[in-house]
């Protein structure tokens, strides 16, 4: 019966080309610009490390002047050295790292190859296992090797590359702002997004991962100069030192915390940090201290561009303006058959029968604008390549389960549109119909 | 012509009549507020940054083996490697001046303070953006000096960042001296850039921050020069050019610079660009939004006409022997041409109703989620003119089809 429906369908859309063409397009269109602004969207707004971001946590603590603070009220989303080395020195979570972001100058040692400065971040050695960060060779360094400040470093694949040529270049030497440092391992392409482990200095997003990491206590004592700083006062001593010892924030810091208990514990823990700090003198204002999981802190933190979500409530409205249009083409065109609907029913096709039929039709236009909208996305994604900065534009990646959304919305999107149409059409009176022809 | 036989038979395609309203209205609503937005895109992309943007150039590099530290021996070190650089560019062909200039309007890169008029007073009155660079700082960048002087040689200091060092004088834009001393007598006053106190000797008309970002939208035009040469392992410049030579000046600076000294970055990225690259860099994401709205709004237009093309077309099939009947009891063609086009302005009427007031809810919820401002009622009304306009548009096509129904159709059966 399906066979037999599916060629109705095909001579019906034959006979009305235009009609056919006209749903099509508009189907391909709306589903299109659906998609390639929710790839971008669903890119932003993502989870960057879904296996385990209910399990890490971004301890703040509003640490200035009430006027000093954001409109919002929240705490700032970075540590001052002193809380963020207190933090460490308690160590009260699973696993936690300071961060903060460093770029220094890297002289390869291959031949032909280019010194230049390499973004990356100094961390903990326990970094690498709280993120899961993948590595291709070696692994990260040990505590042993934090607490001495070691020069050891962990490259990225691109950079191994630029370095090393791409060998297994754990255990060699590379020279990082004139020193020394000691190999130990070489990650996979790690770049999640957003780059929650950052979102103080990087905003969000960033083309292209980090290229190297360092002992935290190394680069602090390497003096390697930092990323955003963000200060109410300004330090009272120049330099690395004065930073150092000033309230200003310049360093992240992530924690796992494996249950409730331990994030209530945690919570506990920070609170009694900072009332501490409060008595002290140290901080100022009321208390404002937070605990939120990844995704909780990343909504805090708004790092989805508003832009992004503009984007895709207008493309969502295309949609919607589409498939209304269908709606309206759809009844044109099944309402136009009402005689050959009126001699299948005489000829005993329950209602049923003429609904499948219809629906039928429906869903095959459906599949050819889904087919369009895939070509359509397709260039939907060159558009944003070219006109958005490349921060964004490298979010929009066209994958499987992006194309096979695409082709899902577009046929449930038609067969919605075609069910008031084939209703109304099911609804024909056969008499009627014979009659007046 | 009489509408109320036109009601009268819109009755009897309730359905297709609503489809109609309906996508006219929402296709209104997304259209006004999308344009809205576009336009306030363009408006922010084409504000003025205070500087002569042609013939300008930036320089940005950092010495890989520069001395570390902070003690003075290495920041001497630093500012000596800086000034052999200007020295070096100074010297080129068709580069008019050359200047010591941290940051460039557009950038991105930023230092900021909070500005106050007492060193205890509890909230900052604003802020504002840091220009360090030196005295040829003003006259590069090609900024308008409306009040006092540009800085002298002998006022310019160097140091580093983490300096904690008072500069005693600052150039301020027009903007930081109407928000600080409304009454307008800033020249001469004394104001204290977070804690440290500098006297205000110039005012310069007009100089946008380095940055875009919306954080600093409530203060654009905030900026504050100081006479200081920055020291650190980066250092950038900022170059004016004859007119048409950008290009060759850059292909020279390249090549001075690194005959100079190898060591150093200096990417084609970011290391040498005109302000124009700049500028197409910093607003890439406002133009990318405008130009992906502006997509989506012609899709939209499109899609409504061509839904309004078709359902009218197939009203008219439907209604040949209708109209063959009118004609052979008189109608004239034009009769049949205005009956269609006064059909679609019913429809396309009632649906910009719904859609002005669909767009003014749209307008509100952006207000109050996304901090818009208020769209001007002349958008609503430009977009209620553009709908009947395309209705009348889309509907000619099958209206005139209609009209050439010939009579005898009423006397043939189907």
């Amino acid at each position: 019966m399906f066979g037999y429906y599916l060629d109705l369908a095909l001579r019906s859309l034959k006979r009305s080309r235009g009609l056919t063409a006209l749903m099509v397009l508009s189907i391909g269109l709306g589903v299109a610009s659906c998609m390639t602004t929710l790839a971008v969207f669903r890119a932003a707004s993502g989870d960057p490390i879904p296996w385990k971001s209910s399990r890490l946590f971004v301890p703040q603590m509003g640490i200035w002047q009430e006027s000093a603070r954001n409109a919002d009220g929240e705490p700032l989303d970075a540590l001052t050295y002193t809380d963020a080395m207190a933090l460490m020195r308690d160590h009260r979570a699973a696993r936690q790292s300071a961060i903060y972001a460093i770029a220094p100058a890297v002289f390869p040692a291959r031949s032909g190859q280019h010194p230049s400065t390499v973004g990356g971040y100094a961390v903990y050695g326990e970094f690498f296992r709280m993120l899961d960060v993948p590595f291709l060779y070696g692994q990260g360094w040990t505590s042993q090797e934090d607490a001495a400040a070691a020069p050891v470093v962990v490259l990225s694949r691109a950079l191994n590359l630029k370095a090393f040529g791409g060998i297994d270049s754990v255990g060699r030497m590379l020279d990082v702002s004139g020193h020394d440092y000691r190999v130990v391992g070489v990650t996979d392409d790690w770049n999640p997004q957003p780059v929650f482990y950052d979102v103080f200095g990087s905003g969000g997003f960033t083309p292209e991962g980090p290229g190297l990491f360092m002992p935290f206590t190394r680069a602090i004592a390497a003096k390697l100069s930092n990323g955003r700083t963000a200060c109410d006062k300004e330090p009272t001593q120049p330099g690395f030192a004065g930073l150092k010892q000033s309230d200003c924030v310049w360093i992240t810091f992530v924690a796992q915390l494996d249950s409730a208990a331990a994030a209530r514990a945690y919570r506990r823990y920070l609170d009694d940090y900072a009332g501490e700090q409060r008595r002290a003198g140290r901080f100022g204002g009321k208390p404002n201290n937070r605990l939120r999981d990844l995704p909780a802190f990343l909504d805090a933190e708004h790092v989805v561009p508003g832009d992004t979500k503009v984007m895709l409530l207008v493309a969502l409205g295309l949609l919607v303006v589409c498939l209304v249009n269908t709606v309206g083409l759809l009844l044109a065109k099944f309402l136009r058959r009402s005689a050959e609907i009126g001699v299948r029913r005489a000829l005993g096709a329950p209602r049923g029968a003429i609904h499948a039929q219809f629906l039928t039709e429906a869903g095959v236009i459906g599949l050819a604008g889904g087919t369009l909208g895939l070509g359509l996305t397709w260039l939907g994604m060159i558009e944003i390549r070219l006109v958005l900065p490349p921060r964004l534009a490298a979010l929009a990646q066209l994958d499987g389960s992006l194309l096979l959304a695409t082709m899902a919305t577009a046929v449930l999107c038609t067969v919605l549109a075609g069910l008031y149409p084939s209703f109304r059409a099911a609804r024909v009176q056969p008499a009627w119909q014979l009659k007046s022809s | 012509m009489a509408i109320h036989p036109i009601i009268r038979a819109l009755r009897r395609h309730k359905a297709g009549v609503l489809l109609i309203v309906l996508q006219i209205a929402l296709t209104l609503a997304i259209v006004c507020n999308a344009i809205f937005i576009v336009a306030q895109r363009i408006a922010r992309v084409e504000r003025p940054t205070g500087a002569q943007e042609a013939g300008l150039i930036r320089i940005s590099q950092t010495w890989l083996d520069a001395p570390e530290g902070d003690g003075t021996a290495t920041v001497e070190a630093l500012d000596a490697l800086q000034r052999t650089d200007l020295a070096t560019l100074r010297q080129l062909p068709d580069v008019l001046d050359v200047a010591a200039s941290d940051s460039m309007p557009l950038q991105g890169a930023i230092w900021s303070a909070d500005l106050r008029l007492k060193p205890d007073q509890r909230h900052a009155s604003t802020q504002a953006a840091l220009y360090y660079g030196d005295e040829h700082m003003l006259p590069t960048l090609g900024l308008r000096l409306i009040a006092g002087r540009n800085f002298t040689a002998s006022e310019i200091d160097h140091h580093t960042i983490r300096s904690t060092q008072a500069a005693p004088v600052v150039i301020v834009t027009k903007a930081v001296a109407d928000s600080m001393f409304p009454s307008g007598d800033a020249l001469g006053k004394t104001i204290y850039l977070d804690v440290r106190p500098s006297t205000i000797v110039g005012i310069v008309e007009r100089l946008q921050t380095p940055t875009v970002a919306p954080w600093g939208n409530r203060w654009a035009y905030n900026s504050i020069l100081l006479p200081v040469r920055l020291d650190g392992s980066s250092a950038s410049y900022a170059l004016r050019v004859r007119p048409g030579r950008a290009r060759a000046v850059m292909r020279a600076a390249r090549a001075a610079l690194f005959a100079l000294n190898p060591v150093r970055e200096m990417p084609d990225t970011w290391g040498i660009q005109t302000m124009q690259q700049i500028r197409s860099k910093a607003y890439r994401g406002d133009r990318g939004t405008a130009i992906l709205l502006g997509t989506v709004c012609v899709i939209l237009l499109c899609v409504t006409a061509a839904g309004i093309v078709g359902l009218t077309s197939f009203w008219v099939d439907q209604r040949r022997r209708q109209i063959g009947i009118r004609r052979a009891l008189g109608a004239r063609r034009i009769d049949i041409l205005h009956y269609f086009q006064i059909e679609n302005l019913l429809i396309a009427g009632a649906g910009v109703v719904l859609g002005v007031l669909l767009a003014a809810v749209i307008s509100f919820w952006l207000m109050t989620h996304y901090a818009m401002p208020r769209m001007p009622l002349s958008y609503l009304l430009a977009g209620v003119l553009v709908m009947l306009g395309l209705g009348q548009l889309a509907v000619f096509v099958p209206a005139r089809r209609a009209s050439n129904v010939p009579p005898v159709v009423a006397t043939r059966s189907v």
